[in-house]
């Protein structure tokens, strides 16, 4: 079998839209960026060994002969991180290669138990693919993928236990990781996040990894380097280690700023290796060119190469779910929601799975509307995590219902909103307890009318001259019915008795 | 009572198996021989007398229940490479210091499975990596053949060779990354098989060079080792270059005969300059074999000159990762320094013998940047090219007869200070292990002073069985009777 290693040639062919330009004081500059993100796959054990790759737990608790590098132990393939790393590559429409291979990339380190760190350098498993991201302008542009390998993590030094001493934790030892390495296709700080936000999504989606920042299941290396719009490329710098979106794109703008003056005075980057601050959100130097390591990357003779099969794959495709890109063009066609609007929602998988469920058998806009609104309002103002809403989304669609069915108005609706916050009960036992159902009998919201005029009529002879006025006569009357009344129909009768076209 | 500890593994287990004696009884003269033995021999580095009675009388109790296994209370030595549950693995090496593993090797559970009992740890090279046992951080071994001579029992299997031959266990495990278990058969007169790569789970082995480890028996004749080998080998699991394959009754291909095989001699294996006794001892092998029935063709392995380079760096790559990991951290010794680079040198140099820190510093450089593609890449080509050579060969015979090694049994301390003399003792047996092949040597003979010399017969991957028989043959036409003289 012929099998073409993968030596990536980087360039970037494409040139940033001039409002994405920095303007420096000699001229304006193009940001070049390529990210590395490491996932961690979600799966029960790591890698190459049985252990259990949960998050936390004691200090070495979750960790085999293998995970610690005990002389004579050998290392066995977990064929469910592979099917991992296989979904991925699929969603992101990528080449999945039928014929990988681990190699051992060396380095001496604590917290590296072999000596190694088991690695997919030439033949990854995943090849090339592309992901939908948004810009900053709301426009949507391409980034090609190069590869996804997998990967084994290193254990973790503690070195602020003692002044004296590092401890390891060997709990993350082996525990897999896909290394998603993008092209040089983006272009700013926004894009740059906005990507990292699209890769979470997705394999959030795909369930191939928790997205969990907080618990480093997905960090960036995030690679910047400037030039001149559409001109060579410059020297790039490498920021390790960025957890979170937010901090990818401060990172970013930090590290292209920093270039630009460097290079304005006259002087050139350094390829180096930098560590984002996140306190002041500065990147400063961790290691030089010259500081870097020989790996010695060889064939890992413990393992044979990883050969997968074609029907192997399809069985795995056939098992995706819809992606967020598929999702958001099915809801911008099925439910006439806006790209944009569509786009909040597929963010998320709960979002678009929570909306999918209120807006069953309901005016899909208008949940859209309640949910984007009033819930995320709420949640976002009271610190509350979606997870957590007191509003179920079989709720929030009953309350759209009820609008929709005229059993209560929307006025009423948000009152019966903040009782269903308060309580969690369903809509409709809100508004049968309260009373808050809306008044369709024409004769009692004729009665009301009545009794209004024969108290104002000299606010009848005004409305009578000045149709505008109406509007002030429906609040009259919703104000007499407690907000219970029909608006449409206190309008229809209204016309009537005040005599307005 | 005659001497049980002189019994074949065979005889032993028929003996056993009639209740003419007990495990306990063979133990005990097996421990109380090493006990008397051993300190001329230093063959073992660790006696395992109470864990060994143990087994033993556990094995009885087995035996009397009527569970008896295939190496029912047949007292074993073990090579200090593999991995004894609570009892220490320190392949030899300071490094590892007391380290008692929490982990049964494969292959040794596989020998407790079936019954057989731990005499203790065998002396062996400084992680495999020596070809007369000088290596070891627990002193040379010295071979039971003409021992005021103090010669070398060969390496890296040094220590399960010599007790072999000495009558301290029944049989030993040993491992052959380049020649280990052959080239000591050769120089002790045992019989040692290294089996096709994959045969023998590594699980559990510290490992040397993983492309190319891969354990086998040393025993005291072909049917010995046949017997040992079935009960060592099949495929595990936790071993993914392991080989999920039945295991076949090797001990049944051993009188098979060879009438019908055609056997190949290949004209590259005549060395300039190869004593003449290895000349005569191989034509001898060529005429018994004839006469057993055999057809000799005369074949070529053209690219057997490239062999010993190929091993010598493929080898010491593997080695320079594979023993990254003593590090001084986890386990072994530590040796503190100023910082943990400091840390790290110091432990390494004072833990590591001479032998080892080359070839871990020849592995290193023959995967640094700029210098893989010259050397770890091409030497992958040249080995693909050896294994073509076998292929190829395979077309005209079914199995191949070379002298084991170049020369009988040399003085401790002779070829210690030249490497390249010492790397030549694998030239013929290297080949085997870069193709993945069995390969088996068998005492054919004496040189003029009346040291053993074996002959290799090496043969298709997973044909052990031809091999046993061409072994069979050889041996019964050889009657090689001679023992060393204690």
């Amino acid at each position: 079998m012929t099998v073409e290693a993968s030596t990536p040639v980087f360039t970037a062919f494409k040139t940033a839209r001039p409002d994405q330009w920095v303007k420096g004081v000699t001229g304006d500059w193009e940001i070049i960026v390529g990210m590395e993100v490491h996932a961690q796959v979600a799966a029960n054990s790591k890698l190459f060994s049985g252990a259990s790759a949960s998050y936390g737990g004691d200090p070495n608790s979750h960790v085999s002969f293998i995970d610690s590098g005990m002389p004579g132990m050998l290392p066995v393939i977990n064929k469910f991180c592979v099917e991992q790393a296989v979904k991925t590559g699929l969603g992101l429409g990528a080449k999945i290669n039928l014929w990988s291979r681990f190699d051992r990339k060396n380095y001496f380190y604590p917290d590296l138990p072999q000596g190694y760190q088991i690695s997919q350098y030439l033949y990854p498993i995943v090849g090339e693919g592309e992901l939908e991201v948004e810009s900053e302008d709301k426009s949507t542009i391409m980034v090609g993928i190069e590869r996804i390998h997998l990967e084994q993590d290193a254990g973790k030094s503690i070195h602020d236990l003692d002044p004296d001493a590092t401890y390891v934790d060997l709990n993350r030892s082996g525990c897999a990781l896909m290394e998603i390495v993008s092209k040089p296709d983006i272009r700013s700080p926004e894009e740059a996040a906005n990507y990292f936000k699209s890769l979470r999504s997705l394999v959030r989606y795909l369930g191939t990894c928790d997205g969990n920042m907080d618990e480093g299941s997905m960090r960036a290396d995030v690679n910047v380097s400037v030039r001149r719009p559409g001109g060579e490329l410059g020297t790039r710098c490498e920021i390790k280690n960025v957890n979170s979106t937010k901090f990818v794109a401060m990172a970013v703008a930090y590290e292209a700023r920093r270039q630009i003056e460097i290079l304005e005075d006259g002087g050139s980057i350094d390829q180096e290796t930098r560590l984002f601050d996140v306190k002041t959100g500065q990147t400063r130097t961790m290691r030089s060119k010259e500081d870097a390591h020989d790996y010695r990357y060889f064939p890992d003779p413990d393992l044979l190469p990883l050969v997968i099969t074609q029907e192997w794959v399809d069985g795995i495709k056939a098992t995706l779910p819809e992606l967020p890109s598929a999702k958001k063009h099915r809801f911008i066609n099925d439910f006439g929601l806006s790209a944009y609007d569509a786009g909040v929602l597929v963010a998320d998988k709960e979002f678009s799975d929570y909306f999918e469920e209120a807006a069953k058998g309901t005016d899909a806009k208008m949940v859209n509307s309640w949910l984007t609104v009033e819930l995320f309002g709420w949640l976002n103002k009271n610190g509350v995590e979606f997870a957590n809403s007191p509003i179920s989304a079989k709720n929030l669609g009953g309350l759209v219902k009820l609008i929709q069915d005229g059993t209560i108005n929307g006025k009423i609706a948000k009152d019966v909103f903040a009782k269903m916050i308060e309580t969690g009960d369903e809509p409709a036992a809100i508004v049968e307890r309260e009373g808050l159902k809306q008044t369709t009998d024409t004769g009692a919201i004729e009665k009301a009318i009545d009794d209004l005029m024969a108290t104002q009529p000299e606010k009848v002879t005004e409305a009578r001259e000045k149709p505008k006025m109406l509007g002030w006569w429906v609040g009259q009357v919703m104000k007499s019915t407690g907000g219970k009344a029909n608006p449409a129909i206190v309008n229809d009768i209204l016309k009537k008795k005040l005599g307005i076209e | 009572m005659t001497d049980l500890t002189k019994l074949t593994l065979k005889s032993a287990l028929d003996g056993l198996s009639k209740g003419d004696f007990t495990s306990l009884e063979i133990t005990d003269a097996f421990l109380n021989k090493i006990d008397a033995i051993n300190p001329k021999l230093n063959a073992y580095t660790l006696v395992t007398h109470e864990k060994a009675r143990e087994d033993a009388k556990a094995s009885d109790a087995r035996r009397a229940a009527g569970n008896a296994g295939a190496l029912e209370g047949a007292p074993l030595g073990i090579k200090d490479l593999f991995a004894t549950k609570g009892y220490r693995t320190a392949a030899c090496s300071k490094i590892l210091g007391e380290f008692k593993p929490e982990y049964e090797s494969t292959v040794t559970s596989n020998l407790w499975r079936d019954g057989a009992v731990m005499l203790g740890k065998l002396n062996m090279d400084e992680f495999a990596m020596g070809s007369s046992n000088e290596t070891s951080a627990y002193g040379p071994v010295v071979n039971p053949w003409q021992v005021e001579k103090k010669l070398t029992p060969g390496g890296s299997s040094g220590g399960s060779a010599s007790a072999v031959a000495a009558d301290l266990c029944l049989a030993a495990t040993a491992t052959d990354t380049g020649g280990s278990i052959r080239q000591p058969a050769s120089f002790t007169g045992t019989v040692g098989i290294k089996p096709t790569y994959g045969r023998c789970s590594r699980w559990g082995i510290v490992a040397f060079a993983s492309s190319l480890d891969q354990a086998g028996p040393i025993a005291k004749d072909v049917t010995d080792t046949a017997i040992m080998l079935k009960s060592m080998c099949g495929h595990d699991i936790k071993d993914s270059t392991s080989l999920n394959v039945p295991v076949p009754d090797f001990a049944a291909a051993v009188s098979r005969g060879v009438k019908g095989l055609k056997i190949g001699v290949p004209k590259e294996y005549r060395l300039d300059g190869m004593p003449e006794e290895i000349e005569k001892l191989w034509q001898d092998g060529i005429n018994w074999l004839k006469e057993a029935g055999a057809e000799i063709v005369d074949i070529s392995l053209p690219h057997t000159k490239y062999a010993l380079p190929t091993y010598y760096i493929v080898a010491p790559a593997e080695a320079s990762s594979n023993l990254a990991r003593y590090d001084g951290m986890r386990f072994g010794n530590r040796v503190d320094g100023k910082d943990l680079i400091d840390t790290y040198e110091k432990t390494r140099a004072a833990g590591f013998g001479a032998e080892v820190q080359r070839r871990i510093l020849i592995g290193t450089y023959v995967l640094s940047a700029g210098y893989y593609d010259a050397y770890y890449l091409k030497a992958q080509k040249v080995r693909a090219r050896i294994l073509e050579d076998f292929t190829k060969a395979w077309e005209k015979c079914d199995a191949i007869l070379t002298p084991t090694a170049p020369s009988a049994a040399f003085p401790l301390g002779q070829k210690q200070t030249d490497p390249i003399q010492m790397y030549l003792n694998d030239v013929f047996t290297v080949t085997t292990n870069l193709a993945g092949l069995p390969g088996i040597s068998v005492p054919a003979g004496v040189d003029v002073n009346g040291l053993p010399l074996g002959l290799q017969v090496i043969g298709k991957a997973l044909d052990e069985e031809t091999l046993f028989a061409v072994a069979g043959s050889i041996e019964k036409a050889a009657n090689f009777t001679a023992k060393p003289n204690l």
